[in-house]
Formats: structure tokens, C-alpha cells, sequence
């Protein structure tokens, strides 16, 4: 009896380390965009939305193969990116950080809805069920396996092309003083679009990855959009790393939770964990001190 | 004030109303309006003074479950669960909302922290769904049939309803302008433009806010009650979670976050649109009231941050001087 809960719990653990890579992913996306445009994107696991109806679109409805529609989604991601920014974003950037806020919410609820109308509010997929793969006496879903392997490369890769490209210097540098880089040559409104189309790429590829697992309805954006702030708030807003850390231990709360009670406990338990750890820590986890 | 009068007129013209033949949709149309302005009017009490709440639902919703699952549970009447309901709300306030005050969480911080409290309230009333039903919502039993209506607030009479919430409303608003003209606006105020500064002239930040945040949450957990038994039916939808505390947001910014009856007017201006859209549409209009809310947000918010009668206001002003 005590091995078989043991083997169910490990499994339970495991688990919990492959979704903390996929909410390691969710919560790059946002905490870049922050980090650099100092605006949160209230809408951004609605945009996820729209890239997993696009991809589940063109490829159960419109019959594209599915590399095909999966390259389609990740353009989608960089255009609605790069659209919420010009659109949205742009005409309020001088506004007080509330009304930022206030407007992306109103996209929220403008996606949510037109995802409704659109699509209807069935719960959509696309079908391919990936085996699931036996290791020992545990089983792993393929499909979470290669979502956290794509989200580590994808981590990985941002970093790289902040830390080691040109472009990314420059993000690096509006980053950490809005003031002084456009008086030396460096130009904020093309690097917030870069950022942005950044930020809608790791939008669509969460979306490529998502759709695998998950039905798609229009309100699975409220299922993620809680957890990616909270995420990102624990590891300190614009703290990549902090992010991926708050990620591997929110997933552990809803994995085990999950386990041991219902899945809904362990977001409650997660929240509860969050709120006691700002007590501590009012700026997250891993915020910079002073 | 020359609104006076004509706020003191509209207010006569409501109580007779019920009296002279206001057919039962209309009144439904009222009480839900007046409603909704109530809870309204609670959260602006904060979101005018820089403290933007995305958790009311929270409030709502426990006021809401607390007394429905009161009556049924263990049939206690309303009014023995209503002050649990309050109490209730105004711990969990206390307890998110004093880390964030003390410890300086403002703006975005506040705003996802808040936004989280709602959606873990949604998420518990989900978890608890052997006794709360879960996402398929629950109706207050009806009452025993000697049981009296004072008891158990039902009333199968609306204008009884009316009268309630006509009386709520004017106590929001009441509450609101002794709020107005109190010396803890004037600190908050202060707080709201910079916090340090205002720390500095000895202003207590934390217990500032921590009061104003009490009061919202207590108001709109009232307002919760109030949904429930006039409603008679709720779920974790519609009175908990991320998209009711942004409809609550989005009503305040479109009628005017910094005036007393801005949430009044941006309560009319939902109602209108969805009954409205019902009306041109047909009944089949699911999620097309929010298509168009949300589209509205975006506007109000880069067009006409004052809100439709802050910016009424201010152009008036403008004109007399």
C-alpha cells in the first residue's frame, strides 16, 4: 500500500515539474513585456485563446497541415502582439499605470466575448491524442513531456538573445532606465514593438503547446490568467528568473493539491501560500532589494 | 449644488413610481439597476482614491453564498447570516488588504492581488460544490408556509425589493459623500498623489486605506446579500470571479470614477446596453453585451478617462467659468 502511494505521488511530482515548465513559459511572455514596457497585459492568456482557436481553426476546419497551422499560430501571436501594442497600448502609454491596466482589461473582455460569438462556447480540440509514455510503474503524458522540453528551449533562447544579441541589449538597457537611453541614440517606441512582437511570440508558442492539451473554449483564458500574474507578482514583475522559480512552485501547490485534494484546493492553497509570502516579501520572492 | 433639486425630484419620482403603474419589468429594470449602482458606488469609494480593486467579486460573492447557504444549510434567516456574511468579507479584506497597505503594494501590485482574491473566492464556492452546486449555481429554498416574510426575506411582493434597494442606493451615495467631505479623503488624497509624501506629513498610509477598503468591502458584500434574495438564483459566475469585478470596474470608468452618481449612471448605462442589445438582437445575444463592453472600455479608457458624467461635469464647469 505504501509503495503504491509513494509511486502515485512521485507521480503527482513529476507532473508538477513538467506544467511549472509550461507556466515558466506563460509567465516569460508577460514578465518581458513588463519588465520593458512597464504595462501588464491583463489579456494575456486571451491572446493564448486566440492563437489556440487559430491553430485548432486552420487545422480541423481548413484542413492545413498541422506544421502549417502551427506556424500560423505563432504569426498570429507576434501580429496580436504587435497589434495590442500599436492599438491599445501606444495611446495610453503617458496614462496613470491604472488605466494601462483598465484597458487591456477591456480587450480581455472583448476576446472573451468575440471568442464566444465566433466559435460558440463548446470546448474545441484538435483531436491528436499523443501516447502516453510508461516509465516504471508512472505514466507521463508525450504531450506534456514535449511542452516542457519546448518551453525550456524557448526560456532558454530568450534569454540567450537578451543577454548575447544587439537587439536584445538595447531591450535590456530601456529596461533598466526609460530616461536616459533615447538621449543616447536607443529608440523607445521601436524597442516596446520589438518587445511586443517578442512578447506575442512566447504568446503563440504557448498557444502551439497549450492547444495539445487542452480543450480550447473562451474561458480557458480565465483558467491561466489568474495563475500567470500571481506568478509573475511571486517572482517579482519583471524578473525572468523569479518567474521560472514562481512557476516550478505554484505548479507543485496545484499538482499536489490535485493529488492529495481537488485541483481547485490547490489553486486555493497556492493563493494562500501567495498572500503569506507577501507578507514577507511585499515585491515577490526574488525582487531586487531597495 | 444645482443637481440638488433635481436629484431630490428624481428621488420623489422613484418612490411614487411603484404606486402609479410601473409594470413588473420596469421595476425589475429599476431594482437591478439600483443595485448594481450600489455596489457600484462601494467600489469607487476606493477606485476614485487610487486604489483600484479587481476583487470585488470576492465581496459580492461571499455575501451572496453566505446567506443562500445559510437558509438552506441550516435555515438560518438572512438576517442572523447577513452579519456573518459582512464579518466575513470584512476579514478577508483585512487580511489581503493590510500586507498590501503596510508593506506599500500599490498600483500594479495592488490591482493582481486583488484580481487573484476573486478569482480564489470563485474557485472555493467551485471546490465546495457539494453544498454550493458547484458552477451549476443554487436558489435559496423556498420559505415554510407559516414562516414570515420578515424572516425570511423573501418577498413575493417586488415592491417591497424596490424599496430595499431604493434605500441602499441612497445610503451608498450617502456613505459616499460623507466619505467626500471627510478629513480621510483629503489624506487619501494625498496618498493617492504620493505616498511617501503624504507618510511624511504623518499621515498613517496603511490605516488610511485599510478604512476605506473596510467600508468598500462591507458595502459590497451587503450588496452580495441583497443580489441573492432578490435574485433568488446564483452562481459562481455571476456574483464571484475575474469578469464580474471587471464589469464592476468597467461600470465606475464608464460613468465617472471621481463623482457621486458616476457609478449610478455607468450601472444604467450596462443595464442599457445589455437590455438594449436584447431588445435589437433577440434573445439570442449571449456574450455580445460583453463584445460590446469591452470594445467600450477600451474607448472610455483612452477617450474619456473621466467617465460620461465626469467629463459631463467638467465641461459644465468649464462653461460657467
Amino acid at each position: 500500500m505504501a509503495a503504491i502511494f509513494d509511486i502515485y505521488f512521485l507521480e503527482a511530482l513529476l507532473n508538477g515539474v513538467l506544467f511549472g515548465g509550461l507556466l515558466a513559459l506563460l509567465s516569460v511572455g508577460l514578465n518581458l513585456v513588463f519588465g520593458v514596457v512597464e504595462v501588464v497585459w491583463i489579456c494575456y492568456a486571451e491572446l493564448i485563446m486566440c492563437v489556440m482557436y487559430c491553430v485548432w481553426w486552420l487545422y480541423t476546419q481548413a484542413h492545413w497541415p498541422l506544421a502549417a497551422a502551427l506556424g500560423a499560430g505563432l504569426l498570429c501571436g507576434i501580429a496580436l502582439g504587435v497589434l495590442l501594442h500599436q492599438l491599445i497600448i501606444r495611446p495610453v502609454l503617458g496614462a496613470p499605470h491604472i488605466n494601462q491596466l483598465l484597458a487591456t482589461g477591456g480587450v480581455l473582455f472583448f476576446l472573451q466575448a468575440l471568442a464566444g460569438a465566433v466559435f460558440g462556447i463548446d470546448y474545441h480540440n484538435l483531436g491528436i491524442q499523443l501516447p502516453s509514455l510508461p516509465v516504471g510503474e508512472m505514466q507521463f503524458s508525450a504531450a506534456r513531456l514535449l511542452s516542457f522540453m519546448v518551453a525550456l528551449t524557448a526560456i532558454f533562447g530568450t534569454w540567450l538573445f537578451l543577454r548575447r544579441s544587439y537587439l536584445g541589449t538595447a531591450i535590456r538597457a530601456i529596461s533598466q532606465d526609460h530616461a536616459v537611453m533615447p538621449l543616447l541614440g536607443v529608440d523607445p517606441s521601436r524597442i516596446y514593438v520589438l518587445t511586443s512582437a517578442l512578447g506575442g511570440l512566447l504568446v503563440g508558442l504557448a498557444g502551439c503547446l497549450l492547444v495539445f492539451q487542452y480543450d480550447v473554449h473562451p474561458a480557458i483564458g480565465l483558467t491561466f490568467g489568474p495563475l500567470i500574474f500571481l506568478i509573475c507578482v511571486l517572482g517579482g514583475l519583471g524578473n525572468l528568473l523569479g518567474g521560472m522559480a514562481a512557476a516550478f512552485l505554484f505548479a507543485q501547490f496545484i499538482s499536489l493539491g490535485g493529488f492529495f485534494l481537488q485541483v481547485e484546493w490547490g489553486h486555493v492553497m497556492a493563493f494562500v501560500f501567495f498572500i503569506l509570502v507577501m507578507f514577507w516579501r511585499p515585491r515577490g520572492l526574488f525582487a531586487k532589494l531597495g | 449644488m444645482y443637481f440638488k433639486p433635481a436629484f431630490i425630484l428624481v428621488v420623489i419620482a422613484l418612490a411614487i413610481a411603484p404606486f402609479v403603474g410601473l409594470g413588473a419589468y420596469p421595476m425589475h429594470l429599476v431594482i437591478t439597476a439600483l443595485l448594481w449602482s450600489f455596489i457600484y458606488t462601494a467600489w469607487s469609494l476606493m477606485g476614485r482614491l487610487g486604489l483600484v480593486s479587481f476583487g470585488h467579486g470576492a465581496f459580492v460573492g461571499i455575501g451572496a453564498y453566505t446567506v443562500v447557504l445559510g437558509w438552506n444549510l441550516i435555515g438560518w434567516s438572512p438576517w442572523l447570516t447577513a452579519p456573518i456574511a459582512i464579518v466575513l468579507a470584512l476579514l478577508l479584506a483585512a487580511v489581503v488588504g493590510w500586507p498590501c497597505f503596510r508593506f506599500g503594494i500599490i498600483g500594479h501590485y495592488f490591482a493582481i492581488v486583488t484580481l487573484a482574491l476573486a478569482e480564489v473566492v470563485r474557485l472555493v464556492i467551485i471546490a465546495l460544490r457539494d453544498s454550493t452546486g458547484g458552477t451549476l449555481g443554487i436558489t435559496p429554498k423556498p420559505p415554510p408556509a407559516d414562516a414570515s416574510a420578515l424572516w425570511t426575506l423573501q418577498f413575493a411582493d417586488r415592491r417591497v425589493w424596490f424599496f430595499i434597494v431604493l434605500g441602499c442606493w441612497l445610503l451608498g451615495l450617502a456613505v459616499w459623500r460623507w466619505v467626500d467631505q471627510s478629513m480621510q479623503r483629503r489624506a487619501l488624497d494625498a496618498i493617492a498623489e504620493d505616498e511617501e509624501a503624504a507618510a511624511s506629513l504623518g499621515i498613517d498610509v496603511a490605516r488610511s486605506k485599510l478604512a476605506i477598503t473596510l467600508l468598500s468591502a462591507g458595502l459590497t458584500c451587503l450588496g452580495g446579500v441583497l443580489y441573492a434574495l432578490y435574485q433568488r438564483y446564483i452562481n459562481p459566475e455571476t456574483v464571484s470571479g475575474l469578469s464580474l469585478s471587471l464589469q464592476i470596474v468597467f461600470g465606475v470608468i464608464a460613468g465617472g470614477m471621481g463623482v457621486a452618481l458616476g457609478p449610478t449612471v455607468g450601472a444604467i448605462l450596462l443595464l442599457a446596453l445589455s437590455e438594449g442589445l436584447r431588445f435589437v438582437m433577440g434573445g439570442d445575444v449571449h456574450g455580445i453585451d460583453r463584445l460590446v463592453y469591452g470594445a467600450l472600455l477600451i474607448l472610455f479608457i483612452i477617450y474619456m478617462p473621466r467617465g460620461l458624467m465626469g467629463t459631463a461635469l467638467h465641461r459644465f464647469a468649464r462653461a460657467r467659468s
